[in-house]
Formats: structure tokens, sequence, C-alpha cells
């Protein structure tokens, strides 16, 4: 959409005389649509135009984040739980990424602006190669929770108990130590919420995903069966003391996770079109210190692409 | 739908071939489907609006025919709710949101400004694809399943049914970025396109509207869009958002849909308030009446509009402070609507009255407009909303304001500008029949609807209580003889294309610059660019010429006026 | 206006004996019959051209802001008549050719702007208070009330009273504040009964409620206002007023015909309604408690007390003392049911779970197999007139 916006392809300017104040500056420049008088009114008219487009994408975002911002206020347990299975490392990596891409794209305008052509090329490579970077961090990440089937809503199916994993596991390391005195008589499971099993902490120290739990942390009698949205077929794991219960509807997380990242995905995946497009441009030396308009209007799209995953990472992968 | 060749067709090349106009400027289908010009892509979407009205129009007959007895008249349950379904969501997403602002707003907004074109052509082509796309699959779901869910498709019931209900949604979401890249470009094209001389306040109160109604666009639109694909994520795997057994809450859903929902009534009512005042001024020969204060209330009601979603939860269970907030704000939009109104009145005081079709349209509105707005007002009061809410009581105060103040100001703009855009003038005769067979008809069909909610007749029934029949069938004689009336206009309107031009360049008299063209206007809009010294409505200067059967202006210190005849 | 105004009342008056009557007569008399429910509730007259009957503590006053809201209208709606018809006839042009020009071009009154921009500011602003006002009452119950819960689903309403009687008609007793708290099984529907000006949706996954005060005898109808789907228009039921000894004895007549019910369906009644059927299913999967599935006779072992076999005497002793013999692997969770259902439906339950429940059998019945539905067909008592043409099949 945002090369729609960005750019004015030259009309062809029919024969015939027609009441043009400025038909020098049509006939000199032929990336001056009919329509406007001068380059600058028309990158003006573009500039207003993208921000205006840039407005409806913040509020297109924003029925998600309200989405989001409504459910966790409801059910902050499943976001507190189900935050454990995202693995921060990808996610500020790719924030790495993003961020270095913004520069590259900024680069690029300035280049633009200076004529510095061979500059420009490598700018416009660099961040369409640091965008595929990100969207490479991203197919590792999905792959890893579609093979650990954390999907969204009744698809949710963990592979791993949240006790099992690396992330948790070092959240709760510390207090796990401090308190492992406290541990000496076996610890009422708690089928309370996230903050209460937080205090609870497991009396083993961490353990490989996939290991067994420690011996004799077999629980009492009426201990809470492995959750009832356990996948059927899977043997149900048996819970160390101390394990956060599963809340209800984990799946939620997923979904609104895949909903806000597949959609910022589907963004970055438009912004590699335009980039690309961009370059195609460049490389016939279309853009100067007098036409950069749709340099700078894929630059200012992809800057929200970029401000719009440093909210996501925080919201979704760290969560306390 | 008619299809743009038929279009080129029957826009063939006049006998006088050598004006040229934009619609001989090139010739074939290709110029049309490509074309850049913002007045071709307005005939385009006219045709489709038109040819989606015609659709909408049917299954409204249908559904009024159905509701001729209780129990089984003409079709199933399940196929009536289809038809109620089909025939919200066809005539607000593919006819009364697009139909002033994309068909008779693309035409007119330039020409109106002073510019050449819209600020970005290839993006108003590119809105009306999208128009096009969104509405094949609206189509898609007519003929696979059609969704059954009413065009609110309020949760768990559109999450739940076995309708093909996808369809539907994607395309409301497709024809919503049609929507929003319209209003983006007429927001860019007011800013940077108005030439010297074309102040803010010397603009068209029909721009004023058009940008209010652009800002709306731009701001609700997207809200829509991402309601819609959750609710179409919510169908595909469950997302649970709006789903109470996954811990959701459907009314959040209420809540989104509204928020958009509400804001668009006013996409589809403030260009009508700039279409009837620009009839209104020019056929009383006098300057508009408080021309400030009706510019401002479209944008008091354009920002107000976005905080009154609320009160239509009034009985989902919403708290009281909520519903006390968007009550009162609701009443507020009353005020501005009403500065209207006045306005109007007074503008015909003391004016010079020519009542010609588009005029007839403008009173017509006036009347049904203020039933459809001081209902609305009933509505706003809590208690009294908490009896008439989902009853006929509201399909009749939505279908005065939609079908009275939307389609009427719709087709009073169709008379208004039909001449400048096909440069042919219609029969005139037939024009005012029509207007009063579809005034008649329209008091008919909804007023009844008004008894039959307050005596406590919910919507949406496919059945109803035997009490209830005669008001129903006074209801569906309306509905037809409306039928009738439409069909009498689309044969005239027809009729006049194929008559050679004809069309002075001012029929009216009116003193907004599309008038200074020549009818139809030329490739590039003006011959000369039309000089701004003066606000829109100053009608002193211009006078009836019988040989031109139109206007012309009188010349001003020897200098020539610029809209001269098509050289008859 | 009055034109209007005239050929509507003209057509209520005219509309059902010519248009109905004659026009469509035919159509009708064949399509009645097909459509329509079996036993539709009745609208009785009502003295209002507008409004239904007003037959709670609520109509007078809604009644009251949409009168004097409709004569505001009316006033407007003429005064905007005069003036079109009037400015149409005075200034009308008498040709274009004539190029009259207008008397005035005054184009612009901070005065009149501002006059009638206030006017209406404060009516409007009258008008929201009162509404305020009302809207307030109207969501708040006295804490006293009666209460009946309501459940919407698709496409029937049940309502279930304190005294354990679940119906599918809302009865209740003049002069009573009654309040009803309402919830939905699968989509939104939305009770609605015009007599009484109340309406509330019923949303999935969470109660609302809705109160009034009945202050005339009578049957009126109920509707669902929230559309739900294919039967929405024919998801319908009635609301009947009775005087309060009325009331007292329809609920204890209902109840008693509940308890002549044959043992075994009042036994699936109560398994119903008393909620064991949330703890204890019938499919073989365990829940909270074990399955009722092949239980009758069946080897359980009970937690430190050794193994038994289910018979009747088990059943009885479960429902009054559950923490007696408790089946290995399931929690103590199980509540008394001592004092609160009578002889009959302990009797009831046990010979429901050993018949139907156990075998998977479904329960012999004379009747409809909905739990409710016996009692729809059950009159009402005949004393309350209202009841007299409540209409049976």
């Amino acid at each position: 959409m945002a090369q729609l916006v960005a750019d004015q392809l030259p009309q062809h300017e029919p024969s015939g005389g027609h009441g043009h104040a400025q038909d020098a500056e049509h006939a000199n420049n032929p990336f001056l649509a009919h329509h406007f008088d001068t380059p600058k009114h028309q990158f003006e008219a573009g500039k207003l135009g993208i921000w205006i487009f840039l407005i409806t994408e913040i509020l297109f975002f924003g029925g998600l984040f309200c989405a989001y911002a409504v459910y966790r206020a409801m059910h902050p347990e499943v976001f507190v739980y189900a935050h454990y299975y995202l693995d921060t490392f990808w996610g500020a990596l790719n924030t790495g990424v993003l961020i270095l891409s913004s520069l590259t794209a900024a680069w690029a305008v300035r280049n633009a602006q200076l004529g510095e052509q061979k500059k420009l090329v490598f700018n416009i490579i660099a961040t369409i190669t640091l965008a595929f970077c990100f969207l490479g961090v991203k197919y590792v990440e999905y792959s890893h929770k579609f093979h650990e089937q954390t999907l969204p809503g009744r698809y949710f199916n963990p592979e791993h108990e949240v006790w099992e994993l690396p992330s948790y596991q070092r959240a709760h390391a510390r207090s796990a130590h401090h308190e492992s005195e406290a541990q000496a008589h076996a610890v009422e499971p708690q089928a309370g919420t996230i903050g209460e099993v937080a205090a609870a902490a497991t009396g083993t120290t961490p353990v490989a995903p996939g290991a067994v739990p420690a011996p004799g942390a077999v629980p009492a009698p009426g201990a809470a069966p492995a959750p009832a949205e356990a996948g059927e077929g899977k043997e149900a794991k048996v819970a160390p003391p101390g394990a956060p219960v599963r809340p209800r509807n984990v799946g939620v997380f997923f979904s609104i996770y895949f909903c806000m990242t597949g959609l910022h995905g589907i963004h970055v995946i438009a912004g590699i079109i335009t980039w690309a497009w961009i370059l195609r441009r460049t490389l016939r030396g279309e853009f100067g210190p007098s036409h950069f308009g749709a340099v700078d209007y894929a630059a200012l799209y992809w800057h929200l692409v970029d401000l719009i995953w440093i909210y996501l990472f925080p919201l979704l992968y760290l969560i306390h | 739908m008619t299809s743009p060749s038929a279009t080129a067709d029957v826009l063939a090349p006049p006998a006088e071939s050598d004006s040229d106009n934009y619609l001989t400027h090139d010739k074939g289908i290709l110029s049309w489907l490509l074309t850049l010009d913002h007045k071709r892509i307005g005939v385009m979407y006219l045709m489709c609006v038109l040819g989606a009205f015609a659709l909408g129009g049917l299954f409204a007959l249908l559904v009024r025919t159905e509701l001729l007895t209780p129990g089984k008249t003409i079709v199933e349950h399940d196929t009536y709710n289809q038809l109620f379904t089909l025939h919200g969501a066809v005539m607000v997403f593919l006819v009364i949101i697009p139909g002033i602002p994309a068909a008779l707003g693309n035409f007119v907004l330039p020409l109106q400004l002073g510019a050449k074109d819209v600020a970005f052509p290839r993006l108003n082509l590119a809105s009306w694809y999208l128009w096009v796309v969104g509405a094949l699959f609206l189509v898609a779901s007519l003929v696979t399943n059609a969704a059954d869910t009413g065009w609110t498709f309020y949760t768990p019931y559109s999450t739940t049914t076995t309708t093909s209900v996808i369809p539907a949604l994607f395309g409301a979401f497709i024809l919503g970025f049609s929507s929003i890249f319209t209003g983006l470009n007429f927001i860019t094209t007011m800013h940077k396109l108005r030439p010297p001389g074309m102040t803010w306040f010397r603009m068209p109160l029909f721009l004023w509207a058009l940008y209010s109604t652009a800002v709306i666009q731009v701001l609700a639109t997207p809200v829509l869009a991402i309601t819609l694909l959750l609710l179409i994520v919510e169908r595909f795997v469950g997302i649970g958002i709006f789903d109470p057994a996954l811990g959701g809450d459907p009314v959040l859903f209420q809540h989104f849909f509204w928020f958009y929902s509400h804001p668009a009534v006013y996409i589809m009512i403030v260009p009508a308030f700039g279409v009837v005042s620009e009839i209104i001024a020019s056929f009383s020969r006098k300057r508009i009446f408080g021309y400030k204060f009706i510019a401002l209330s479209s944008v008091a009601i354009a920002i107000l509009g976005f905080l009154v979603w609320g009160h239509h939860l009034f009985v989902s269970g919403q708290s009281v402070l909520a519903g006390t907030i968007f009550s009162g704000i609701t009443f507020l939009i009353a005020i501005p609507t009403a500065i209207k109104v006045f306005n109007w009145i007074a503008t015909m005081y003391k004016g010079r009255i020519h009542l010609d079709t588009p005029m007839l349209y403008a009173l017509f509105f006036l009347w049904v407009f203020s039933i459809g707005g001081l209902t609305g007002i009933m509505l706003g009061v809590m208690s009294l909303d908490v009896h008439l809410h989902d009853t006929y009581f509201v399909v009749a105060h939505f279908h005065y304001v939609m079908m009275g103040g939307a389609v009427t100001a719709f087709f009073g703009g169709l008379h208004f500008w039909w001449p400048k855009m096909f440069g042919r003038m219609y029969d005139e005769k037939w024009g005012r029949t029509a207007c009063g067979l579809l005034f008649v008809g329209l008091n008919l069909t909804f007023f009844p609807q008004f008894i039959l909610g307050t005596r406590g007749m919910p919507r949406r029934y496919y059945n109803y209580l035997p009490e209830f029949q005669p008001l129903h069938q006074l209801s569906s004689m309306g509905a037809y003889l409306m039928g009738i009336a439409f069909l009498i206009v689309a044969i005239y309107l027809l009729r006049s294309l194929r008559k050679p031009m004809d069309a002075p360049a001012n029929p009216w008299g009116a003193n907004t610059l599309e008038w200074r063209t020549v009818s139809p206007p030329p490739y590039y809009n003006f011959h000369e660019a039309p000089e701004v010294a003066e606000g829109p409505y100053e009608y002193a200067d211009w006078v009836y010429d019988k040989r031109e059967r139109g206007y012309v202006r009188k010349t001003r210190g020897g200098t020539p006026h610029p809209g001269t005849s098509t050289g008859s | 206006m009055n034109t209007m105004f005239a050929l509507l009342l003209g057509a209520r008056l005219l509309g059902a004996r010519l248009l109905g009557g004659e026009l469509l007569g035919r159509l009708v008399a064949v399509a009645a019959p097909a459509g329509g429910l079996a036993d539709p509730p009745k609208v009785p007259p009502s003295p209002s051209f507008w409004m239904p009957n007003s037959a709670s503590n609520f109509a007078g006053a809604t009644d009251g802001i949409f009168d004097a809201l409709l004569w505001i209208s009316l006033l407007c709606m003429f005064g905007l008549a005069l003036a079109i018809v009037s400015f149409c006839r005075r200034y009308r042009a008498t040709s274009r050719e004539a190029n009259e020009a207008a008397e005035s071009q005054v184009d612009h009154s901070n005065t009149l702007e501002i006059t009638w921009s206030i006017i209406p500011l404060f009516v409007v602003i009258g008008v929201f208070v009162v509404g305020f006002k009302q809207f307030v009452d109207l969501k708040t119950p006295p804490r006293a009330a009666y209460e009946v819960h309501a459940t919407g689903q698709r496409w029937k309403w049940g309502f279930e009273y304190p005294e354990g009687l679940t119906h599918p008609e809302l009865h209740v007793p003049l002069g009573k504040d009654v309040r009803v708290l309402i919830q939905s099984v699968d989509v939104i529907h939305s009770l609605y009964i015009p007599e009484f000006r109340v309406k509330q949706d019923a949303v999935p996954g969470r109660y609302t409620e809705l109160w009034f005060k009945p202050t005339q005898v009578g049957t009126f109808p109920i509707y669902c206002a929230e559309y739900c789907g294919t039967s929405h228009s024919d998801m319908l039921s009635r609301v009947v007023v009775h005087t309060p000894e009325d009331f007292q004895a329809w609920v204890a007549e209902e109840i008693r015909k509940i308890e002549a019910m044959p043992l075994a369906e009042l036994g699936e009644l109560t398994f119903n309604q008393a909620g064991c059927s949330t703890c204890h299913s019938l499919d073989g999967s365990a829940k909270v408690g074990p399955t009722f599935k092949g239980v009758f006779g069946r080897q359980e072992k009970i937690f430190g007390q050794g193994t038994i076999v289910v018979d009747e005497n088990y059943l009885r002793e479960s429902i009054l003392e559950p923490q007696a013999k408790l089946v290995e692997g399931f929690p103590p969770a199980m509540p008394t049911f001592k004092g609160q259902l009578s002889d009959r439906r302990i009797l009831g339950l046990v010979e429901y779970i050993k018949t139907s429940a156990s075998t998977g059998e479904p329960v012999p019945k004379a009747a409809a197999p909905d739990s409710a539905a016996p009692e729809n067909k059950d009159a009402p008592p005949s004393n309350s007139p209202a009841d007299a043409k409540g209409g049976h099949p």
C-alpha cells in the first residue's frame, strides 16, 4: 500500500495545450505529476499522505493492543504463565535487528537527498537484508512453536510443561535456592495463582527440559491432576511440588501472540516488497536531491513497523 | 452491476466529436479500467454503487414481501435471515458508505476545489478496485451459503453459525480499506491542492462535509478492519477475545464494532449534509445562511461521533456510568445537527426558490431527516431506549436517517450533478414525479414501523404476532411504491444518456467551480485555471441565458467569463 | 404532518379490514397455519395509540418522556412543514428566464445561531436528566425483591423460581418487586417485556438483571429482542401476573404436579436441576465425582473401608451423607442434600440412577423429552383470570 501512496509515476503528457502555469517544469521533470505545480508541492502532498496512512496503521494495530489490554486485565495469570514459552533471546535479537534496519533506512533517505547513489544502494540492500534476518528469526521462533505445539486457541497443546522450561527455571532458580531449607517438609502443591506459585518455589535444582522430575516429588493424593487441557494421548506428567497449575485458556495468549506478530510480520514483508521496488528505481537512477520522496515515505513506513515491534517485544516477551 | 464496458458504449462519442471531454478523451474499456482520471473513477464508482443499490433494494423487497404475513410467505426462516443480513451489508458497505464520498465526491471534489485531480490518482483507482474485490467477496458469500448474522456480526453468534461468515467479513474488511484510501486521498487533496484564492472558508460546504467524512473514514475504519480480522481468526482458531467459553467477552466485540460503526453513520450522513447545503443555496439563489456554522458543525459532528458508540449498548450489560456518558454526548450531537437544519431553512427565507428535481430532493431530505433526527433523540434517552432498543422503532429511525437522509441526498446530488457528469439533462417532469412517489413511499414504508416498534415488535423477526400484520402490510406497500419510483428514476436517467449532449455549463446557476467548466468537463477539468476571488455562494453574477438554456457569468471588467457553453 | 397522521390513523382503523381483510386476505389464509406458533402469546389491546398496555411501575415514566418528546417532535415537524411550505409558496421563483434576485442576501446572524443552539441544548439537557433518573431506577432493583432466574437458550426461555420450580413462563405476583437474573447458555439473547417497558440482554458468560413491579393482572408476551438465529422470532414466552394469593396457589400447584411425576422422570428433573450433572457424567467420563454410567451394582473401592457394591441404600446415603463412604480417588467435594430435597425427590433420584442413568436408556415418558415440557402442558390454576384464556393446544 505504501508504494501507492508514496509515489506518483510520471503521467503521460497528452498533446494539446492546457493551461499549466509550470509547463516548463513539467516538461523538464518526468517525475512531476500533471496536477502538481512543483516537485516540492508533490513531495509535501506525498508526505501528508504517508503520515495519514501511518495514523491508520497505528489505529489498525491499536485494535489489537486494545484487545491485548482487555484480555490481560481480565486474565493476568494467562500472560504470566504463557510468556515463559517465549524466548527472550530471539525477541531481543530481533529488536536489535529492526533498530539497525531503521538506522540504515534513515541513512538511505539522507543518501538520496545528497545524491549519494552508491551509499543509497548499499543502505537499501542492508535494510532489506536486515528485514530478511528479522523474518528468519521469526521463522525459527514460529517453527519452534509449531513443533512444541504452543499454538493459538484450542490448538494449544504444549510438549513441555512450564516448569520444564529453562526460562521458567532461570526465573525461579534464585528463590528456589533461597527457600530450599524451608522445603524440607513436603510442600503442599499450590493450586493457586501464579503469584502464590512464585512464592512457593521448587525444592529441586533446575533440570533440563524433558528430564524426569526429581524423585520424591510425587504429589500427595488429591493433588491436582495434569491440567484438563493437557493433550490427549500424551502422558500426564507429574508436576514437581510448587509447580504452577496451568491456568485456563493459555491458548488465548498464543492467539494474541500470533495475531500481533503475524500482522507485524505481514507488514515487514510489505516493507521488503516496498524496499525492493525502491531499489529497482534507485538502480535506474530515479532518485536525487530533487526527487527522493519515495525513499522518504518508505523509510517512514519502515520506522513505524520498527516502532510497533518495539512495543510488541516488552508486551509479549517481558511480562512479570 | 453495470460493467464499465457497457458504460463506455452508452457514453459513445457524441455528434460533436470535436469537443474534447473526459468521456471522449480516451476510448476503449482499458482506458476506463486503467484510468487515473478522478472523473472517470467517480463514474465507475457511480455505476457500481447504483448496481449494488439495485441488489440491496431487491433484498429489501424480498424481506418486505416475506413480512406481508406472519410465518412463511415466500421463504423459510434461514433464507429470511440471510436476506436481511445481505440487505444490511450491501446497503451499508457497498452503497451508502461509498455512495456520496466515493461516487459523487470523486467526481466533484477536484472540480469544486479547482484542482486538476485528487492528490493520489493511482491510489484512487486502487480504492475502486478494492471496492470491486470487496463486493465480489460479499457476493461470494451470497452464492455459497450467505451469512445470517445481521450486518453487525455480533459474537458469539457470528463465531458459531454454520453459514459462510468469513467471505462476508473479508469483503467488509477490504471495503474498509477502499474507504480509508478514499478518505486519505481527499484529506491530502484538500490540504495540498487548493489553488490560490481558495481559502478554507471559501471552500463549498460539500467539501467541508467531505473533509469531515474523510477524517472519520481514516480514523474509524482501521478499527473495524482489525475487529473483523479478529473475528475471522476467532472463527478459524478460537482466539478467545470475544468468546466467553475461553475467558473473553462478547460485549467487547460490540464495543469494537460500534467504535467504528457509529462514526460510520456519520460517514454516511455528513456528506449528505454537504450535498443538501449546495442544493438549497443554489436553488434559493441566495448565499447560504451561517456558512461557518454549517461548516464547523460538520467537524463537530465528526469529532463527537467518535464518543457515542456506547449508546448502542444501553441494554447489553454496560455500566450505568458508561451509559450515562454515552447518552449525554449523544444529546450533544443533536445541537450541531439542529444548527444545520435551522440554517438551511434560514437560507430559503427571502430567497428565490426554484423547485427543480434536486431542490425537491433537498426538501424531501429536510423533512425525513428531521424525523430521523428527532426519533434519534428519543432513542438517546436511556430509559426510553430500554423499551425501544432492537425494536422496529430503531429500524424506522435509521431508515429515516440512512434511506431518507443519505440515499435521498445521494439521489438529490445525482440529479444536481448529472448534467455536469454526462452532459445531458434528464426529463424534469419524470424527475419530480419519481421524487414525489419516493416521498410517499418512504413515509409509508417506515412510519408504520415506528408504531410497530413502540408497540413492542422486535426487529429481525421472521414471524410475528398477528396483531402487527396491518402495519407490516402498509410498510410493504410503501416499499413496493419506492421500488417503482426507483425504477422510474433508472429509466429516465438511462434514457437521457441516449440523447446528444445538451446540458449547458451551468444549468442551475450555481457558483461553485465545477459549474465554470463545460459539461461534461474536459480531461484536465478546466480550460483555464479558475480564479477564486469570492465565496462559493455568490449568485449575483450569474444570469440565465435563454439561448444557452443555462446560466452565464456576467463579464467583469471586459474579461470574457470562462464558463461558456459546449458550443451549441 | 396532519395528513400523514390522518392517513395513519385511518390506515390503522381501515387497514386491518381493507388491506388485511380483502386484498391480502387470501394470502393470509394460506400462510397463517404454515407459520406461526402453535400457541403464540396474545397482545392485549392497549388504550394508547403508540404504546402497549401499561403493566409495570416503569410504564408511566417511560411513556411520560415518550409523550413529551413526541409532542416536542410534532411541534418541530409542524414548524418545519410550515416553514418549507410557506417559503416555497412565498418566495417561489416564477421562471429561470425572469432572473429574479433573492430579496435578501443576509447570510449570517450570530444572535439567531446562538438562539437556536441554546434552546435545543436546554431541551436536550432536560430530557437527558429525566432519562438518566429513570435509567437509574431501571437499573437499581430493590433489595427485598422476589428473584427469578431466567435462562435464554436457542430458542426458548426458562424461568427458575426460588421455590425450586422451573417453568417456561414467567409468573409473577401483582404489586411485588421482582428481580430477574438473566443468563444465556449459548449466544446473546434479550429478554423483552413491552408491557413492562423492560429489556435486558442475556449475555453468555455473565449475569445481567432487570426488575419491575407488575401493576396489572394479565398475560403479556415476552420476546427475544437480540437476533439469535433461525427461530429468533419464535423465541417467545409470556409473563403472567397473578394476584399474590393466586401466585402462591400457582406455585404450590406446579410443585405438586412435579412431585406427582413418575419417579424416574422426577429423578431426571432433579438430576438436572439440583446440579448433580455438574460433577457426575452419564457418559463414563470422570468429572469431579464418579460417573453414573453403569454405577448401579458396580463394585467400588471405598477410601479406607474396603469394597462395597452400589445399591439403593448406598445411593441414598451418598446423597444425604456424601462424606460417609468416599469412592477412592475422588475428593470429598460433594455437599449434603439433607433437608434440601424432598423424600420423593431422593427416591426419584435413586430410581433414575438405578434405571436410566446407569443403563443409558432414556427415561420412559408420556410427554416430551424436555424436563420443562411436561409443566408446559399443564394449565395454571384456573382461578386466575389471565389463565382462563391461556391457550393450550
